[in-house]
């Protein structure tokens, strides 16, 4: 009842002061619409880089050369995995879906006067299927080219425009380190994906990227999908069986090749993703901190202004709780409403932001609790100095106060 | 009811020792309406307050209702406040932004009694203003507004209601009908005391206190104010 009556009153007398009140609050506006606005923003990016991950499908194992060294001190790769070694792993073991072997550098590419440098990645067909990529224009290289050591290569989308601008690049040949190549198809765009862009890249054979183009033995990595719903540990220790056995690795000896899942991936961006949200939660933090302060400074206020009728209250019965909780009530209601409206300009502006720039935005129900809950705690926070002093007051000089 | 052992307070201004309070001893009955009287300065305002429990003695006893408050703590003096004083001011003291009726519910509030708003009401019946508990303060002539602060003195049922100069801001005409409430209400069995520097007001009351100079004291003969109406010492403006 009494607590009713309060709520009221405090809400009366942020109505008597519209200006005073708006701007105390506009602090507490602008920090919880940041926090919202922000994490939105962080999540959404995290989201769409988590859905690119993830449409490569997580039961990807890729197998590489373990690196070199002793003591963490890592001192270069092995150059240990063969196309023999690839051919082991999908005869020998059970569950794997399909598997690649990768090989890739970057070289000089040329197309009549247009050059470029690009990665080449030597690959089979299976590749695309693999890592999710698409073919937009003319169609993959085959099995028969990878056997054969056919020069032929499907270009990335970004590539294709470097070298053939706006022209169909189907069917025309190009330079690569001085090589000729037939181009076969053009992959779909996938989009940059920050540490490197799918579409800037060459796909050939990797029988010819070998043997061809490095003049190498060895592969870069080996990808290996697993059938749907196998188990991925049995699947990488089986993998770490096989390779152990055919590079002779000495019991007690590391394994000289590592696996990585896309598991691992998912769990390591998901750590930076989340650092980065609390990076940008810190900032709308601070923001509300500082609201925080423009809410003490008019409650300090507001406590002067009312003395007198703190001293009216306390001769009428008022204990010192009984006014520490009315001005604490009226500060935690001034923050509730700047929250409440942060609330809606953050959601607002998410939205906003989602619709007129490429960033995706999510607003997710735990950042909304988060900002209000951290106003609320601001508005308490801030309010009790106020509130003490106006507990504190004696009675005879408040009744005495003009 | 009240009484009232060797009061003293002391006040430092401005490094001179004032004292407010120099052995006051009094004791008033159940039922009486007694008047503290003295002009400005003389002390009465601090008494109130001590009376009042309001402030606290330096050395003296003051018991009241039975009870020795002269020591208790501040909590403590406030619940005696909300229980056992009713307090009337000069200047109403009623809150703004709240209805009549809601002022006179708050000390019920503060007491947290779950019959407010019937006590209220019945409050504001005994004032006569039973039809204005909607209205706020702002919207209330003077009066209506002290018979207000009035019903909300009354209404948590005290050992003693004090007025502090209750009519100091009233026209004479209002004033007779505010002293008259006090005199029906002490009609009814309640302990009342009226603080003023107006003899006329004073007279009102069963027998007055005469305060000067931080002392109970006879008050002069002779006294101008004395029955006469619109005298000089009405007009003269209280001194806070």
């Amino acid at each position: 009842m009494l607590f009713w009556m309060i709520v009221k009153v405090a809400f009366k007398s942020l109505m008597a002061n519209k200006l005073r009140s708006v701007l105390a609050m506009l602090g507490i506006i602008i920090g919880v619409a940041a926090v919202i606005a922000m994490l939105a923003i962080g999540t959404g990016a995290e989201q769409q880089i988590l859905d690119r991950i993830s449409a490569m499908g997580t039961n990807l194992l890729i197998v590489r050369p373990a690196p070199r060294g002793t003591a963490g001190v890592i001192s270069g790769t092995q150059l240990n995995l063969t196309d023999d070694d690839a051919r082991a792993i999908i005869k020998k073991i059970d569950h794997i879906h399909a598997l690649a072997p990768v090989v890739g550098r970057s070289f000089q590419i040329k197309f009549l006067n247009q050059n470029t440098n690009t990665q080449v990645l030597g690959t089979a067909p299976t590749y695309l299927p693999i890592r999710d990529f698409e073919i937009g224009t003319g169609k993959m290289f085959t099995d028969f080219d990878v056997d054969h050591w056919n020069r032929v290569a499907v270009l990335g989308p970004v590539t294709a425009a470097n070298l053939f601008g706006f022209s169909d690049p189907v069917g025309q040949t190009i330079k690569i380190n001085g090589i000729n190549f037939r181009v076969t198809g053009v992959l779909k765009s996938k989009g940059d994906e920050g540490w490197y862009n799918p579409d800037d890249q060459i796909i050939v054979p990797y029988t010819v990227a070998m043997h061809v183009l490095q003049g190498v033995t060895y592969l870069r990595e080996i990808d290996v999908q697993c059938e749907a719903g196998s188990d991925l540990d049995s699947v990488q220790s089986d993998i770490y069986a096989v390779m152990r056995q055919r590079h002779k690795t000495i019991p007690g000896m590391p394994d000289d090749v590592m696996i990585q899942n896309l598991a691992q991936y998912v769990d390591a961006f998901s750590a930076a993703a989340a650092t980065f949200t609390v990076l940008l939660g810190t900032v709308g933090g601070i923001s509300l901190l500082v609201g925080g302060i423009g809410i003490m400074n008019i409650m300090l206020v507001t406590v002067t202004e009312r003395t007198r009728e703190i001293g009216i209250r306390k001769a009428i019965g008022a204990r010192e709780f009984d006014i520490l909780s009315q001005f604490l009530i009226e500060a935690m209601l001034m923050s509730a409403v700047g929250g409440l409206s942060g609330m809606g300009l953050g959601i607002g502006a998410a939205w906003l932001v989602g619709r007129v720039s490429p960033f995706p935005t999510i607003v997710r129900f735990y950042s909304i609790v988060l900002a209000l809950v951290f106003s609320a705690a601001v508005g308490i926070f801030f309010g009790f100095y106020p509130a003490t002093r106006a507990a504190k007051l004696d009675p005879v000089e408040a009744l005495r106060y003009e | 009811m009240i009484r009232a052992e060797n009061l003293v307070k002391t006040y430092v201004l401005g490094g001179q020792v004032v004292h407010a309070l120099d052995d006051v001893s009094l004791v008033i009955n159940e039922g009486e309406m007694v008047a503290i009287r003295g002009p400005s300065g003389s002390g009465k305002t601090t008494l109130m307050h001590i009376l009042g429990c309001l402030d606290r003695c330096d050395s003296g006893r003051y018991f009241l209702a039975g009870q020795d408050v002269s020591k208790l703590s501040k909590n403590a003096l406030a619940e005696v406040r909300n229980r056992r004083i009713g307090f009337v001011f000069q200047n109403f003291n009623l809150l703004p932004r709240m209805s009549a009726l809601e002022n006179v519910e708050l000390p019920l509030h503060y007491a947290g009694r779950h019959d407010a708003l019937r006590a209220a009401r019945t409050a504001m019946e005994t004032v006569g203003l039973a039809g204005r508990s909607h209205h706020e303060p702002s919207q209330l002539s003077g009066g209506q507004r002290q018979r207000v602060a009035i019903a909300r003195a009354l209404v948590t049922d005290p050992a003693i209601l004090l007025a502090d100069e209750p009519t100091g801001a009233l026209d004479s005409k209002t004033g007779e009908e505010i002293l008259a409430l006090f005199k029906s209400l002490n009609a009814q069995g309640r302990t009342i005391l009226v603080v003023t520097h107006d003899a006329q007001v004073a007279a009102h009351c069963q027998r007055e206190i005469y305060i000067h100079d931080g002392k109970i004291a006879v008050p002069p003969t002779g006294d101008p104010a004395v029955h006469q109406i619109g005298s000089e010492a009405e007009l003269l403006p209280e001194a806070v």
